[in-house]
């Protein structure tokens, strides 16, 4: 399935936002989802309610972090 | 009066309600090295450190470097949003990702300048204000978009001292001491301190607080400038508190006139 993921088109097996983040994590070495936060199609979604949210093809999904600044 | 004994004034600062023990704010980016950051954002004794909110990607950035900043209470902002909407999204994904309602709002309206577009600000601050949030604007030192933000609900005003990591201390004092004068909700200096002088003119003035970044970051020490910085919140904070005596054209004797020997 392709997806539209911080900008960017990627393939991705994951069937909800949880799935989604778990493929995430493992590629870029994060190590929980504390300090993330995901929004798809420009709505954000609880962390507790990404296992029960299911994405669909041409979905935009944006996965962000808190980070130091000013 | 002012408990001498403590280092915080009595007169603490509130926040829709939120009592805070420092009158400093401290952003958390340019540090040299995290341990660093970690030692200056205990020596400024500031509770309030400031967070922004970026794509995850492969480069990381230190995913425990604000766990472990977690005794703080985080501000979160916009830096970089250019309208209304992106603003908004970055606040409602900000609340999620710290758990937290507060959020300094940054529009930028000019890339070399950085200064805020007060069209889009207000539009962003109305619907944050609306859905919930205690809404920190970084504002023009302008009295008219200051009382505009404030009727719009928000907890706070922070006009800049000067442009954002200019160093170049307060540039319009007589606007802000009107600003600090007349402002319904607490104003917090932001962006421009250079040195703890800065903050001591911004304290003085009448501000309630300021938040500074890269002159602690960027300093040769930057520990001991957080320290300086926390010194220099809480002179400036006193003095205005204290009341400056008039200044005068001719020299006024301070040692008593009578007895002076050989007269």
């Amino acid at each position: 399935m392709r997806l539209i993921v911080n900008g960017q088109g990627r393939e991705s097996a994951a069937s909800d936002l949880d799935a989604l983040f778990r493929e995430e994590a493992e590629e870029t070495g994060i190590d929980g989802p504390q300090g993330i936060a995901i929004a798809l199609n420009g709505c954000v979604v609880r962390r507790r309610d990404w296992g029960t949210t299911p994405i669909s093809e041409g979905d935009r999904i944006e996965i962000v972090r808190a980070m130091q600044g000013g | 009066m002012t408990d001498i004994q403590n280092d915080t004034p009595a007169d603490a600062l509130v926040i829709a309600g939120v009592r805070l023990s420092s009158r400093l704010f401290i952003g958390t980016a340019g540090y040299p090295t995290q341990s660093i950051l970690f030692d200056a954002v205990a020596a400024s004794g500031a509770e309030v450190v400031t967070a922004s909110i970026r794509r995850v990607s492969l480069q990381g950035h230190g995913s425990d470097t604000l766990r472990r900043l977690k005794g703080h209470r985080f501000l979160p902002n916009t830096a970089g949003c250019e309208t209304a909407r992106d603003a908004i999204m970055t606040a409602e994904l900000a609340r999620e990702a710290l758990d937290t309602t507060w959020i300094k709002v940054e529009v930028i309206g000019d890339r070399e300048t950085l200064y805020p577009d007060v069209a889009e600000l207000l539009e962003a601050c109305r619907h944050l204000v609306d859905d919930g949030f205690t809404v920190l604007p970084y504002c023009n030192d302008d009295p008219v978009v200051c009382q505009r933000l404030a009727d719009l609900g928000c907890a706070a005003v922070m006009p800049m001292g000067s442009l954002i990591g200019s160093g170049m201390g307060v540039a319009n004092p007589a606007n802000l001491e009107l600003i600090c004068r007349r402002s319904p909700v607490p104003v917090i200096i932001d962006a421009g301190i250079g040195t703890a002088s800065d903050a001591v003119i911004a304290m003085e003035l009448g501000a309630a607080g300021c938040l500074l970044n890269t002159a602690v970051a960027k300093a040769d020490d930057p520990v001991r400038m957080a320290r300086a910085m926390r010194y220099a919140v809480q002179a400036g904070r006193d003095a205005y508190c204290a009341g400056r005596i008039p200044k005068r054209g001719r020299a006024e004797p301070s040692s008593p006139q009578l007895g002076l020997v050989g007269s």
